[in-house]
């Protein structure tokens, strides 16, 4: 897993970290003497020094992200497994310390479906860091574990901590992350459960009890190790016991972070306590710090951390009480540990997530969620700027009381009592003078995670970058896992004051999923593999397996590619095939095609609409095929229809096309032509079809069934019959799209590997060959016959295909596509014609999407005629074929073309695109 | 992602279930040969795509398969409601009037 943060990973017995951040190593980091020598890597650098030139930019990137840590994404497949649960409930409340506790209470109480998450592992909050405060009498943990045990005790409340809700989309879709294992030791972790689970809670009321972070004060080389947040300081003391230091600095200039300096001073650890400003905090809170043995500094500054791996101590300076300057020198402490706190930033994340924007609250110093929140979401608690525990629980149970009412739920009795406290307010200071102009002193970092100092942002003001997002982009501010949640309030204020605004008139980056890093596996979910894009099997599959099939997927269909020999490969194979079909007899499994059953009194005239040919006078027993065209006038799809009784048609599309084109009937039924009394059932997987193809399939037909007259003028080529084939009925079509004699077998899809085992017994005397899709391909390119998709690109008309013998102009209806066939562009010149081409070198096969020049200029640009479509060695013609789209190529049949491609042109001659048997007399036999 | 109610099977749905269907009530005209080039090709190609009410198609691909009406914002994903399309026919021409 690259890329996590080392704080909020839960340790377990066995745990294997290393850092991504130091190339080429820790010791030697070369960002770190880029950082000494800052002056040389001004933000920008990256734009500025190696855009030029642009080829090298890969080489550029690779050592640039490399230098700036980013971790190694993984190649091997991830062997986890992950999944997805939907919720629809009443309330899902976002965060479990007090605020988000209180509110579920009062929901669950109230009988709405409520479902509440927290990130960490604990519920809690603050009160698991913060050890004083009171709520009801009780201790901060034993008033959580008591709403704890009320909510698990409540049949209509979830609890989901390791739970982080990390997007918040249109309608009260909130997606969040659960890790359900990435805690436990390697051995006790279960391969057959989850290790992460996404939940997709579709929420009527949304309330977003997410908190607030303390973020930094900005001062220099505040990057070295042993600075931390007072709150981290804090959080380690409390929560697991740790001492940060044993001579610890406290910077501040709010009044919360004497707290942390109380508890520190109280554990025996030497305290000292900058504050900003010169009054200090509440003089309750100045009082307590010093009993306690800990030394107070009002109106100091840190204006640079000493040491260089590790803190060694502090140079403080005097703080002008009004303006952010330096007034005098102030002490040089020796300390292990530097603790900063420069107020709470409200985590207003989600609120903005689809559009929703914070305000700036000057007194507290923080972009908040507004107290009235919007449509359906609530905002309680730090989130909206009330940092004191008995404001945030009192505005909570306000705010909950009124959604309650609102969700026609009665009273909600008291609000949790908090005994409120005396504070100071907090100096609106972020970045920590130094005495010395912007840039000149010690390095002071905004953006830890992108290296982004306060001077850079200047520099990127002087540049006239004036938008913050332009400083973001610019600077990389706010980048990367952290998304700015300890940096960016710190950089939009310096900002603001480079840009001599107010805060507030700056605003805020924009918010966008997700608020932490979530591994592509949790989004997936059991969507990979074939649960994302099935796999279909025909029934023949266990036949194909057995005569060792090559396979290729069309439109998720696994078919048979070709039936390679011992020895063979792909051409071989295919020459063999192709010949054996030619010569005597081949058979392809043709299930996949799509088949749609149509059948109502008013089929006949749907069909006339819907396809461009007519099909007014086609008899029950006969095949068609058709063209369908979008109402663009351009090929869509094409496939044989058959007529099985005057009310009745059993329609097949291509492959790949088949959902698509039933969702097209049912639509233009459903919207335009709902008078027409015509149903549509897609019969695809109902039957399997087994082609049996060459001038010797009659005979293997003769032999399979009695009760069908294969006479050629009995069942003529384009007929329908039903019968017994093999003892099973069967639907039998004399259709081809070899040009060859052949017929395609309709058995019920169970009966198919049977079918064409049978169909293998009976031809074997004729040394029956099985093909698939490649010498289809083949097959048919030697005929001429398009392949919708491949030949066509959804801008070829009928006409450009030359199939203008499939268009019924004279319909009464006017078809889809028809009137675009006469729109001056589609009717007019110098549109590109399906042709056919033969390389001048007959051993040469053209590449396939290849373009086509008049000549063998290639000076650039070139005048572009066409490109090949579909090319192939022809084992029959002893040569190369190919069929190409031209401009007006129509016209063009014996001219010499030049066919690009690999840095080379080949000739090629333009002919008809029927190469074998022009007259049809093989189909017909 | 959209909750929308299928006015066939009467329920409210994730838009997973559904497919969307173009804009809705785009009049085919009825002889295409008797109007001129231009009048097809806004037909063809021209759509409304307005910022606020939309009337558009869905069909419950997923579900029944029909193919129904739905009034909706595109600025703020709001649905007003939804409608068989003959039923929504008569409100869009009430509308349009
Ligand atoms: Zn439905």
């Amino acid at each position: 897993m690259p890329d996590l943060k080392a704080t909020q990973v839960e340790l377990y017995q066995g745990l294997l970290a290393g850092s991504t951040t130091g190339y080429p190593s820790l010791d030697f980091d070369l960002k770190g003497l880029l950082g000494k020598f800052g002056r040389f890597m001004p933000p920008g650098f990256y734009y500025k020094t190696f855009m030029e030139p642009v080829k090298a930019w890969p080489i550029y990137e690779k050592y640039i992200r490399k230098a700036a840590g980013y971790g190694r994404a993984p190649t091997e497949a991830d062997p986890e497994s992950y999944d997805h649960l939907h919720h629809h409930i009443d309330v899902l409340v976002v965060g479990g310390g007090a605020a988000g506790l209180w509110a579920a209470t009062l929901a669950g109480r109230a009988g709405l479906k409520t479902l509440l998450v927290d990130e960490q592992a604990e519920m809690g909050g603050w009160l698991l860091t913060e050890r004083r405060s009171r709520i009801d009498g009780l201790s901060g943990m034993d008033w959580v574990n008591q709403r704890l045990a009320e909510l698990a005790s409540l049949p209509n409340v979830t609890v989901l901590p390791r739970t982080t809700a990390f997007a918040l989309h249109d309608l009260n879709l909130v997606q969040a992350v659960e890790l359900l294992q990435d805690h436990l030791p390697l051995t006790e972790r279960n391969a057959a459960l989850p290790r992460q689970r996404l939940h997709k809670i579709r929420a009527h009321q949304v309330i977003l009890a997410s908190g607030a972070i303390e973020r930094p004060l900005v001062f220099g080389y505040n990057d070295v190790p042993g600075v931390m947040t007072a709150a981290a300081g804090h959080s380690y003391l409390n929560r697991y016991g740790v001492a940060v230091g044993r001579e610890v600095l406290v910077q501040t200039q709010n009044d919360a972070a004497y707290e942390a300096a109380l508890d520190l001073a109280l554990s025996g650890v030497k305290v000292t306590l900058a504050d900003a400003r010169q009054g200090g905090a509440a003089a309750w809170r100045q009082q307590a710090l010093k009993n306690a043995g800990a030394e107070l500094l009002l109106g100091h500054g840190i204006a640079k951390v000493l040491g260089d791996k590790s803190v060694s101590g502090a140079q403080l300076v005097k703080l002008d009480g009004r303006s952010n300057q330096v007034v005098g020198s102030g002490p040089r402490l020796s300390v292990d540990t530097v603790l900063s706190s420069g107020g709470l930033t409200s985590t207003v994340h989600l609120f903005c997530h689809n559009g929703g924007r914070p305000v700036w609250n000057q007194q507290q110093l923080s972009f908040v969620c507004p107290d009235e929140g919007r449509e359906n979401i609530a905002c309680v608690g730090a989130i909206t700027g009330r940092w004191e525990l008995s404001d945030a629980l009192s505005q909570t149970h306000a705010a909950v009381a009124a959604l309650l009412l609102g969700h026609g739920r009665g009273s909600t009795g008291k609000a949790p009592a908090v005994a409120s406290e005396e504070v100071a307010a907090p100096r609106a200071i972020f970045r920590l003078p130094d005495g010395k102009p912007e840039g000149h002193g010690a390095k002071a970092f905004v953006d830890y995670q992108n290296d982004v100092a306060a001077a850079d942002i200047h520099t990127a003001v002087r540049e006239n970058y004036r938008s913050i997002e332009h400083v973001k982009r610019y600077t990389a501010l706010g980048f990367g896992t952290d998304q700015g949640k300890l940096s960016n309030i710190n950089g939009f204020a310096i900002a603001a004051e480079a840009l001599g605004k107010p805060i507030a008139e700056v605003g805020t980056t924009t918010y966008r999923p997700s608020y932490t890093p979530v591994t592509f596996g949790a989004l997936a979910g059991p969507h990979v593999g074939e649960t994302f894009d099935p796999r279909r099997y025909t029934a023949m599959q266990a036949s194909h397996d057995a005569r060792k099939a090559e396979y290729e997927v069309v439109g998720q269909w696994m078919r048979p590619w070709y039936f390679p020999k011992p020895g063979e490969d792909l051409h071989a194979a295919v020459n063999r095939e192709c010949l054996a079909t030619r010569n005597s007899v081949g058979v392809m499994d043709a299930s996949t095609l799509g088949k749609i059953d149509v059948k109502g009194p008013d089929a006949r005239e749907f069909l006339n609409r819907i396809y461009s040919n007519a099909w007014s006078k086609l008899d029950p027993g006969k095949c068609r095929y058709g063209l369908m065209l979008d109402e663009n006038g351009m090929v869509m799809d094409d496939g044989v229809t058959a007529c099985l009784a005057d009310d009745h048609f059993h329609m097949t599309t291509t492959t790949g096309g088949a959902a698509r084109v039933y969702s097209w009937l049912e639509r233009w039924h459903q919207t335009e032509w709902p008078e027409l009394k015509v149903r549509f059932t897609t019969t695809t997987d109902h039957w399997a079809t087994v082609a049996v193809v060459g001038p010797n399939s009659r005979k293997v037909l003769q032999k399979l069934c009695t009760d069908i007259d294969f006479d050629k003028d009995a069942f003529k080529f384009m007929d329908g019959r039903s019968g017994t084939v093999a003892g099973l009925p069967a639907r039998v079509f004399r259709i081809s799209f070899s040009g060859e004699l052949a017929y395609e077998i309709n058995v019920d899809a169970n009966y198919g590997r049977y079918m064409w085992e049978e169909v293998m017994k009976a031809g074997a005397e004729f040394d029956i060959t099985p093909y698939g899709t490649e010498t289809m391909h083949v097959l048919r390119a030697e005929k001429g016959f398009i392949i919708v998709g491949q030949d066509t690109d959804g801008s070829m008309s009928p006409n450009d295909l030359a199939m203008s013998w499939a268009v019924g102009m004279k319909k009464p209806f006017s078809f889809l596509g028809k009137r675009s066939l006469l729109r001056s562009h589609t009717a007019g010149e110098g549109r590109k014609q399906l042709v056919g081409l033969l390389p001048l070198d007959p051993k040469v096969v053209l590449a396939e999407g290849a373009q086509i020049l008049s000549n063998t200029d290639d000076t650039v640009p070139a005048a572009m005629q066409g490109h090949v479509t579909s090319s192939y060695h022809s084992a029959f013609l002893g040569r190369s074929i190919a069929m190409a789209v031209l401009k007006d190529g129509s016209k063009r049949e014996g001219d010499t073309v030049f066919v690009w491609a690999h840095g080379k042109s080949v000739p090629a001659q333009v002919v008809s695109s029927v190469f074998v048997d022009k007259e049809g007399v093989r189909q017909h036999a | 992602m959209l909750v929308i109610t299928c006015p066939y099977c009467q329920e409210a749905r994730e838009e997973e279930e559904f497919s969307y269907a173009g804009e809705a009530y785009i009049a085919r005209p009825a002889v295409p040969e008797e109007v001129d080039d231009a009048t097809w090709g806004d037909y063809v190609f021209h759509r409304k795509n307005p910022r606020g009410w939309h009337w558009e198609q869905w069909q419950h691909v997923a579900g029944c398969r029909k193919v129904f009406a739905v009034k909706r914002h595109t600025v703020s994903y709001e649905i007003a409601g939804s409608w068989t399309l003959a039923d929504g026919k008569a409100l869009y021409l009430e509308e349009q009037a």
